[in-house]
C-alpha cells in the first residue's frame, strides 16, 4: 500500500504561478490512497485562474503504453501548456515525464509507504515512497532510486564514461538528470538551496 | 593553522596524502611524514579510502598534529550518520583540527566489506552545509552548541577532467554555495583540460589546489584509466612510462611527467595536492623539479 497526499499549496503555487498548467490524475491503483477531495478543490481553484488547458482523470498511467493513449488526445492541450502537473505516485510522474521529456513534468503529491501490496508496476521506474518528492528539481528523474547513493544534492565523482561506480551497466543517475534539465533548459534548478533528507516522513503519516 | 589564510596571503600551497593503515601501528607512517612532508603546508588524512577499513582519520590527524604537521580531516558520507559526522567534526575541533575535506565517499561496494551498509545520510554538499552550521553555533537538528563555534577550513573536492565536466561545476557551485573554502582536484593527467575547466572554475572564486597523482608505470595507468573516475593518462604518457622500464621502476619517469604536469598547471590555481600512493618519499624531488 501507499499513501500519496498533496504537496504544500505554496509549493504547488510556486510550480503553477502565471503558467499554463495540463492537469492529471491517476486514480487506478486500488492499493494507493488518492487524496481525491483535496485535489479537486486544488485544481478548482487552478481551473477558475483560467490557466488550466486541459484535465484528464485515468488509471495506471505508470503503465507506458496505457499513459499514451490516454494523453495522445490530449496533445494540443499539453502542448499549449507550460508545465503538467501529475496527481500521482513517483512512478507515474516520472513515466509521465519520460514520455514527455521536453515538457516541464511536475510532482503534486508526495509518496509515502504503507505496509503491505505494493502494486505493480511493470518498469523500470521506481518510487521509494519517500515522502518528500524530489521529481520537482531533478527534471522527473528520481535521485533516490536512479542513484546508488540516493544523492540528492548532485552527482559524485564516481562515475566513468557516464556509468555507475558501483554497477557499471547503470547509467549515473545524476548525469541523466543533468541532461534532462539541459534539454528542458531548465540547469537553473540545480541552483535550489541545499538539500537535506528527512528520514522521519514516515512518522508524519502514522501521526 | 587553517590553510585558507595561506591561500589569502597568495601562497601556493601544497599538500600531500597519506592513508591510515590497516592497524594500529603509526610508527611508521609518522616516520615517513616527518622525513619528507614536513616541508609541505599540510598533509590529508584519506577516510577508510576506497571503502577499506583502516585505522580512523581523526586519530591519524590527532598523531600527525602531535608530531608537529598541518593535518586535514577528510570526512565522508558512507559510513556515518549525521549525528557522528557532526559528532566527530566537534571532536576535530577539540583536538584543534582546523583543515577539513568533505566527501560523499565512495560506495561499500567498492571496498573489503561490500556487506556493509552504505550510509549516505548526508552528502558532500549536505555536509558542508552542516560544517557552516555548526559554525555559526548551530546543529543540523537545529539546536545551539554549548559555548564559542568552531572554525575550520571547509575544503571539498572537483573532477575537472571528468567526461561530465558541466555536471561537475554545477555540483561544484553547489559546495561553494553551502560554505566550500577551498578545492581539491580529482589527479590531472590533462593540462590542457584543467586550464579549460579554470576558466570556468575561477568564476566561483574559491583557490583551488590540482590534484596530482605520480604516474608508477605503464600498467597502473592503464589501470587508472579503465578504473578511476575522472582520470585519463594519455598515450604518449603510457608510452613515456614505458620506454625506459629500469628509469620507471626507479619513480624517475613518473616524477618527470607530474612535474611538467604541475609546471603547466601552476599559473592557472593556487596550490597542488599530491596523492602519492606510498611514494611520499618522491614528493620532495617532485617539488624540487616542479620549480616549487
Amino acid at each position: 500500500m501507499l499513501i500519496t497526499e498533496l504537496k504544500s499549496r505554496e509549493t504547488i503555487a510556486a510550480l503553477t504561478e502565471g503558467k499554463k498548467v495540463f492537469i492529471i490524475n491517476c486514480v487506478g491503483c486500488k492499493e494507493v490512497h488518492f487524496p481525491e477531495k483535496e485535489a479537486t478543490e486544488l485544481q478548482k481553484e487552478l481551473a477558475a485562474g483560467g490557466n488550466v488547458t486541459g484535465m484528464i482523470t485515468t488509471d495506471y498511467i505508470c503503465n507506458p503504453e496505457n499513459m499514451e493513449l490516454r494523453l495522445q488526445k490530449h496533445m494540443d492541450e499539453i502542448k499549449a501548456a507550460d508545465v503538467v502537473l501529475v496527481f500521482s505516485c513517483g512512478v507515474g510522474v516520472q513515466t509521465v515525464a519520460g514520455y514527455l521529456e521536453e515538457k516541464k513534468v511536475c510532482a503534486a503529491c508526495d509518496t509515502y509507504p504503507l505496509p503491505g501490496f505494493q502494486g505493480v508496476t511493470p518498469l523500470e521506474y521506481k518510487c521509494d515512497q519517500c515522502g518528500e518528492c524530489y521529481l520537482n528539481l531533478t527534471g522527473g528523474i528520481c535521485p533516490i532510486t536512479a542513484c546508488s547513493k540516493s544523492l540528492v544534492n548532485g552527482q559524485c565523482g564516481g562515475a566513468k564514461n557516464g556509468k555507475c561506480e558501483v554497477d557499471s551497466n547503470m547509467e549515473c543517475g545524476w548525469e541523466r538528470i543533468y541532461r534532462r534539465l539541459e534539454k528542458l533548459g531548465r540547469l537553473d534548478v540545480l541552483k535550489c538551496p541545499t538539500q537535506v533528507r528527512n528520514f522521519a516522513t514516515d512518522d508524519e503519516v502514522s501521526k | 593553522m587553517k590553510i585558507t589564510e595561506l591561500f589569502e596571503r597568495g601562497e601556493f600551497v601544497v599538500s600531500a596524502e597519506v592513508g591510515p593503515p590497516k592497524g594500529f601501528h603509526v610508527e611508521h607512517l609518522l616516520e615517513e611524514a616527518k622525513t619528507y612532508l614536513s616541508g609541505i603546508t599540510a598533509v590529508n588524512v584519506t577516510d577508510n579510502q576506497s571503502s577499506v577499513m583502516r585505522l580512523g582519520s581523526l586519530a591519524m590527524c590527532k598523531a600527525l598534529k602531535d608530531e608537529g604537521l598541518t593535518p586535514i580531516y577528510q570526512l565522508t558520507c558512507r559510513d556515518r550518520n549525521r549525528i557522528a559526522l557532526q559528532s566527530d567534526l566537534l571532536s576535530a575541533a577539540m583536538f584543534g583540527i582546523e583543515n577539513l575535506l568533505l566527501l560523499t565517499g565512495d560506495h561499500t561496494k567498492l571496498g573489503d566489506h561490500p556487506q556493509a551498509k552504505p550510509v549516505f545520510d548526508l552528502d558532500s554538499v549536505s555536509l558542508i552545509h552542516a560544517v557552516t552550521k555548526l559554525e555559526e553555533g548551530v546543529d543540523l537538528g537545529g539546536n545551539e552548541l554549548v559555548g564559542e563555534p568552531p572554525k575550520f577550513a571547509k575544503g571539498a573536492v572537483v573532477s575537472p577532467c571528468s567526461d561530465s565536466v558541466d555536471a561537475q561545476l554545477a555540483k561544484m557551485e553547489r559546495k561553494v554555495r553551502a560554505g566550500a573554502d577551498y578545492f581539491q582536484t580529482q589527479a590531472v593527467f590533462e593540462p590542457e583540460k584543467f586550464i579549460k575547466f579554470m576558466e570556468k572554475a575561477k568564476e566561483f572564486g574559491k583557490p583551488v589546489q590540482v590534484g596530482i597523482i605520480i604516474p608508477k608505470s605503464a600498467g597502473m595507468a592503464k589501470f587508472m584509466n579503465n578504473n578511476v573516475a575522472g582520470i585519463h593518462v594519455p598515450d604518449e604518457m603510457i608510452e613515456e612510462l614505458k620506454k625506459d622500464k629500469e628509469k620507471t621502476k626507479a619513480g624517475i619517469t613518473g616524477v618527470e611527467i607530474a612535474a611538467r604536469i604541475i609546471k603547466e598547471c601552476k599559473p592557472y590555481c593556487q596550490g597542488v595536492h599530491i596523492m602519492a600512493l606510498g611514494w611520499e618519499s618522491k614528493v620532495p624531488e617532485l617539488l624540487k623539479q616542479a620549480g616549487i
